[in-house]
């Protein structure tokens, strides 16, 4: 084993941050690995070193986020950048791949803050070159002031959808339309949470400004779209989509598409956690207590991966999740920790109000899939399509793991990250099942693909799990 | 398809498909591509059909190439360094023995 460390934090986004910062003043000592080169995570994503001439195009909810960036990296909390972890176990192990180069370390404690992945959502067209997500095309402004050069279609649901749109149209590029697939129905349900999600501050108000800005902007916005199909030969070439029961076709070259977020599990399933399906949230969710506590002694989730609840929530959570870790390591006592925690949930308690409303506002039309077609690519690596889905549910499977066998959905190096969620919904959509008894394909170690060069190179990690 | 909207980096020399360009240093290979003008980052090992950046994350690995000789690596999160050697893949890499 290379070296020991008291808390090891996995992810330098505001749950990851906050952990590290909070832990390290309270005398841990904490190590910080990042898959990524510059910290923020994806929301905060090189705003301390922007591509971008006027940064403050992007809008106050990313530029905020420079204060908190500049604190972790004025800190002098020890911080590996371009670390991929590929391996974990419950007992601290952890396996670090950076610059094709694999190494062992030994955490007494983990705060696993790897956050969320937006929902993988299958369409008619959607592997052609040109159509991405939002949040693509979010990293693509964020890390490189890169955008589309000739238009862009913008479709699906959630607050990133409308946030981009804003982003791009202050930043002059043309949004040729929105595409909003929020189902009517959803409003009517939101309705009843709007009076409290008007006490969590200003979602409200800023939601609303974006929505004017756009249509003063004379931003094309259609509603209540559905039936969207990219169209192209070797690329995007348009988008058809219907509405008020007419098909309508844009022509395009980048169609980018967003139906909200969900955690990034294949860590925290790989680990063997347990996990539970919420119904409010649409996804499934590491179980854990209101510290991040799994059900691994060693082991915290802080942060949108513990489920969705935004970035300001994801700081809090990661402050919280320290705490706890500073106690079990007995440099607080319960009292102080409870006493620290105390403000910190009051914020996080006002903060959340907004949730329910965002949550059946933005709810994923889980109705319509009995209407995709069977030649769409569900699993984007190895190629496999609904139809083979269905077809391996009726062969007997009862779930990803069993449609994996029979059609190798989930084989390939995502390893399920963008099949594994639309293979579960069809699976219940095909046995009548609710989804959250549908098991996911299993998530295993290796995390990350790993030359076998560097495996054997790597010092193996100790027997007895000491030093 | 896409185009970089204002450029403070220095400019390093690096090649694609062996065509010698110019191209910003520390931004992405993904990123680089695009503006470059490559829709098709590579082949599919099934049925070689063309695949381009979709997550832009490190989520999807659609955005695969090679680079420096060595098969599928990420091109959304490796960075760009003077001298890159970038090659598109089509169908499966082959096994170097």
């Amino acid at each position: 084993m290379n070296e020991t460390i008291e808390l090891a934090v996995i992810g330098a986004g505001p749950a990851g941050m906050a952990a590290a910062m909070t832990a390290h003043e309270a005398g841990l000592k904490v190590t910080v690995f990042d898959a990524e080169h510059s910290s923020g995570g994806q929301i905060y994503r090189n705003v301390d070193n922007s591509p971008l001439a006027d940064i403050q195009a992007m809008g106050g909810d990313y530029t905020d986020g420079a204060a908190m960036v500049h604190a972790f990296q004025a800190s002098d909390i020890r911080h590996i950048v371009g670390a991929d972890v590929w391996n974990m176990t419950p007992e601290g192990e952890i396996g670090i791949l950076s610059q094709g180069q694999a190494s062992f370390v030994q955490a007494d404690r983990i705060i696993i803050a790897t956050g969320a992945q937006e929902r993988p959502t299958p369409y008619e067209g959607w592997t052609l070159p040109g159509a991405m997500t939002v949040g693509a095309g979010q990293v693509l402004i964020k890390s490189s002031g890169v955008v589309p050069a000739d238009g862009v279609v913008l479709a699906g649901l959630g607050p990133l959808l409308l946030l981009v749109a804003w982003q791009y149209q202050r930043l002059g590029v043309k949004v040729r339309a929105v595409l909003d697939m929020t189902p009517i129905g959803n409003f009517v349900r939101a309705a009843r949470f709007l009076p409290r999600a008007m006490m969590a501050g200003d979602y409200i108000a800023k939601g609303w400004r974006l929505l004017s800005d756009l249509k003063r902007a004379g931003v094309p916005i259609h509603r209540r779209v559905t039936g969207i199909r990219v169209i192209g030969a070797d690329r995007v070439e348009a988008i058809e989509f219907m509405v008020g029961g007419l098909t309508k076709r844009i022509d395009s070259s980048v169609v980018m598409t967003h139906f909200g977020l969900v955690p990034e599990t294949n860590l925290t399933r790989a680990l063997r956690l347990a996990h539970h399906w919420d119904d409010a949230q649409q996804c499934w969710r590491p179980t854990i207590d209101e510290w991040g506590q799994t059900d691994q002694p060693r082991i915290q989730v802080a942060g949108d991966g513990r489920g969705i609840f935004g970035a300001k929530s994801a700081f809090w959570s990661g402050q919280l999740a320290a705490l706890e870790a500073t106690r079990a390591v007995s440099k607080l006592n319960q009292a102080e920790r409870d006493a620290k925690a105390a403000p910190i949930r009051d914020k996080q308690r006002v903060d959340h109000r907004i949730r329910p409303f965002l949550e059946a506002l933005y709810a994923p039309n889980m109705s319509d899939c009995p209407q995709i077609p069977d030649n769409v690519t569900v699993c984007r690596c190895e190629e496999v399509t609904v139809g083979d889905v269905r077809a391996a549910a009726k062969a007997g499977a009862i779930g990803a793991n069993q449609v994996k066998v029979l059609t190798r959905a989930g084989m390939g190096p995502c390893q399920g990250r963008q099949c594994g969620f639309s293979v579960a919904r069809l699976m219940a959509n095909e046995t009548g099942r609710p989804i959250g008894e549908i098991e996911l394909p299993r998530s295993r170690f290796p995390l990350r693909p790993i030359s076998l060069g560097a495996l054997a190179a790597s010092e193996p990690p100790s027997q007895d799990g000491t030093t | 398809m896409f185009k970089r909207l204002s450029n403070t980096l220095p400019m390093v020399a690096v090649t694609v498909n062996g065509t010698a360009i110019d191209a910003t240093a520390g931004e992405t290979v993904a990123a680089m591509l695009l503006v470059h003008g490559e829709h098709t980052f590579r082949r599919t090992t099934v049925s070689k059909t063309p695949r381009a950046p979709y997550c832009m994350m490190g989520i999807c690995h659609d955005c695969l190439v090679e680079i420096d000789g060595v098969a599928n690596q990420q091109g959304c999160r490796i960075r760009v360094v003077k001298g890159m050697q970038i090659k598109h893949q089509t169908g499966a890499p082959e096994l170097k023995l």
